[in-house]
């Protein structure tokens, strides 16, 4: 199985948009997991019918037995979160938001007042689309932890019964633990970037984070015609960074519709539809490469030809 | 007085309303603009300037292997897997480690002391003589980011008018950037995306008890769903900014509308107005 995921660095450039369009154009069995977990919108284009849920446990946070506190504050002091605070009515309270669950408040308190219980900070969701089995999730809001969701979504995924060619999955914005998470253990990687100065400072720190694993990195510069000079210079940065732009997508108002109809772009036919379905057959040559491991696809014309042993761009 | 902007979807405009702000206010006050979107910051692209760059530290353990006895009390401590063990040696994952000290504490022989390592780095300037622009920037590679986000908050401490940019989603930075603000504007669009977000957004400054507004961004003149979300969950839609291809142009090549289109200044000057004025009401 190939392991696909669409990121960006910064945030509203298209990832949505561009994975239900990938996902509706493949032709292989496929699994999606959506891992914006802070913000997860895939389902909004795929039709997902929620077939089963589970709860998230999150790190452990500290509960502090009120009858058991004797108000020393030799917790309140240790903690370098300042999570904990202690009360005009000499009681300690910890504020699980703030809590990273090392677990020093409990080994300090002289009366075995604090334990770590896991807290439940979202719910793990697992449904069925028309394009295939989505494991996605919500995190509750305030609850951080991100991270260990993101790992939880994939987990759930990989684990789904039945043969696929294909782990698409929508990314998180940003460079940090949620988007470190989400590309680990990936195949491939498709960095979706817009012309403007925040898309290129973005795309060039997010670039720089996925060379540290072990994949391949494509870019997708989409609404394009809205700043043709800065894409030309997007352009430039990726042949410099040698990361090819495997499409550009035109700014088109039919992306908005299809967006508030629910459905992927790529299913009715306009020019980004089109532009898509192009970084898609570019996509398909790309990742052939690594499908034939698995035994040349059945539907992929450029999977068994040598051609594909070097990537050519179109 | 202490604003964050945030929106849970990315791409909406927060750098856009957050810019635009406090240029609007750095007319007539004094404005500090904080970028806390340290996995990706943008907001100095909006004021090209010489700057002062910090570096953000955080604790680690470091261990004497003259005291350490190699008793193994800290990696049984360590619930982050950060340390390990071994037969001749103390080994150290810096990745993993959280910055708690509860190694340095449970060690018995007081073999473990604080070092300091890099995480990411703060970045300050003064592009204008009333406004001053603090941001913080995660290291390549580096998960630290709500500690970069504390350290980058704790410079402009004291400041009397602060402009916090938030990351996008609803997770542990953007909990870090909205805490011990004084009000919330939370910056949307509308389609389902923006109003799924935007709920989610709206539910973390509640628990934070933020008065919140919000601002919908390149409004197609459809506004009637996001709005509607808006009234369910009682909040004001204080500014609506209208989807042209020139104010995308002037945004995407770091420009601020405030400056360059006529009547925006005033606008952003008064959407502040309303913040302040719905942070009283609340």
């Amino acid at each position: 199985m190939i392991r696909l995921a669409v990121v960006s660095g910064k945030g509203g450039t298209g990832k949505t948009v561009v994975t239900a369009g990938f996902a509706a154009l493949n032709d292989r069995a496929e699994i999606l997991a959506d891992c914006d977990v802070e913000a997860a919108n895939l389902e909004l284009l795929v039709s997902a019918q929620w077939a089963h849920t589970s709860p998230f446990e999150g790190a452990e946070t500290a509960v502090i037995d009120p009858e058991k506190c004797w108000g020393c504050g030799r917790c309140a002091e240790l903690c370098r979160f300042g999570a904990i605070t202690v009360g005009d009515d000499a009681v300690a309270v910890c504020e699980a938001r703030d809590c990273e669950g090392c677990g020093l408040c409990e080994r300090v308190c002289p009366n075995g007042a604090i334990t770590l219980r896991p807290r439940i900070s979202g719910v793990v969701l697992r449904s069925a689309t028309e394009y295939g089995p989505l494991s996605h999730a919500r995190l509750y809001p305030g609850s951080g932890n991100s991270g260990l969701l993101v790992q939880t979504v994939k987990r759930q995924a990989e684990k789904h019964p039945g043969a696929a060619d294909l782990l698409l999955i929508d990314g998180p914005p940003g460079t940090g633990c949620p988007l470190i998470s989400t590309v680990s253990g990936t195949d491939a990687v498709v960095v979706v970037t817009e012309p403007s100065l925040s898309g290129l400072h973005d795309l060039r720190r997010v670039i720089g984070v996925c060379r540290r694993f072990d994949l391949r990195i494509v870019a997708v510069i989409n609404r394009w015609d809205l700043d043709p000079g800065a894409a030309g210079r997007i352009e430039a940065e990726c042949a410099a960074l040698d990361v090819p732009v495997i499409g550009r997508i035109p700014f088109d108002p039919a992306v908005i519709e299809a967006v508030r109809a629910g459905r992927p772009i790529t299913v009715t036919d306009s020019p980004a539809s089109r532009a898509l379905a192009g970084c898609w057959e570019t996509l398909r040559r790309e990742l052939a490469l690594t499908w034939r491991v698995e035994g040349p696809p059945s539907s992929c014309s450029a999977g068994p030809s040598p051609d594909c042993e070097h990537h050519t761009e179109p | 007085m202490k604003i964050v902007v945030a929106s849970g979807k990315g791409g909406t405009g927060k750098t856009t309303v957050a810019a635009n702000l406090a240029f609007a206010l750095s007319r007539s006050r004094e404005v500090v603009a904080v970028d806390c979107d340290v996995e990706a910051p943008n907001l100095h692209l909006f004021f090209p300037s010489p700057a002062h760059e910090l570096p953000v530290r955080v604790p680690v353990p470091a261990f004497d292997p003259a005291r350490c006895t190699l008793c193994g009390e800290c990696g049984r401590f360590c619930r982050f897997g950060a340390i390990s063990v071994l037969l001749t040696e103390v080994f150290f994952l810096p990745d993993l480690c959280h910055s708690c000290g509860g190694c340095r504490y449970v060690c018995p022989e007081k073999a473990v002391r604080d070092e300091y390592r890099t995480v990411g780095s703060i970045r300050c300037a003064r592009p204008s003589p009333s406004l001053t622009l603090i941001g913080g920037a995660l290291g390549e590679g580096e998960v630290q980011g709500p500690a970069v986000v504390r350290y980058t908050k704790q410079l402009a401490k004291g400041a009397p008018l602060v402009i916090y940019d938030a990351p996008p989603g609803i997770g542990c930075t953007v909990i870090e950037t909205m805490k011990g603000a004084d009000a919330c504007l939370l910056v949307t669009e509308s389609t389902p995306f923006g109003a799924n977000d935007l709920a989610l957004a709206a539910e973390v400054a509640r628990q934070l008890e933020l008065p919140t507004g919000v601002v919908i961004n390149r409004s197609d003149g459809d506004d009637r769903a996001i709005r509607q979300v808006c009234r369910e969950l009682g909040l004001p839609v204080l500014m609506t900014i209208p989807f042209d291809r020139d104010i995308a142009a002037v945004q995407n090549r770091g420009g601020l509308i405030a400056r360059e289109h006529e009547g925006w200044s005033s606008r952003f000057s008064t959407l502040f107005n309303d913040t302040c004025g719905m942070g009283g009401a609340a």
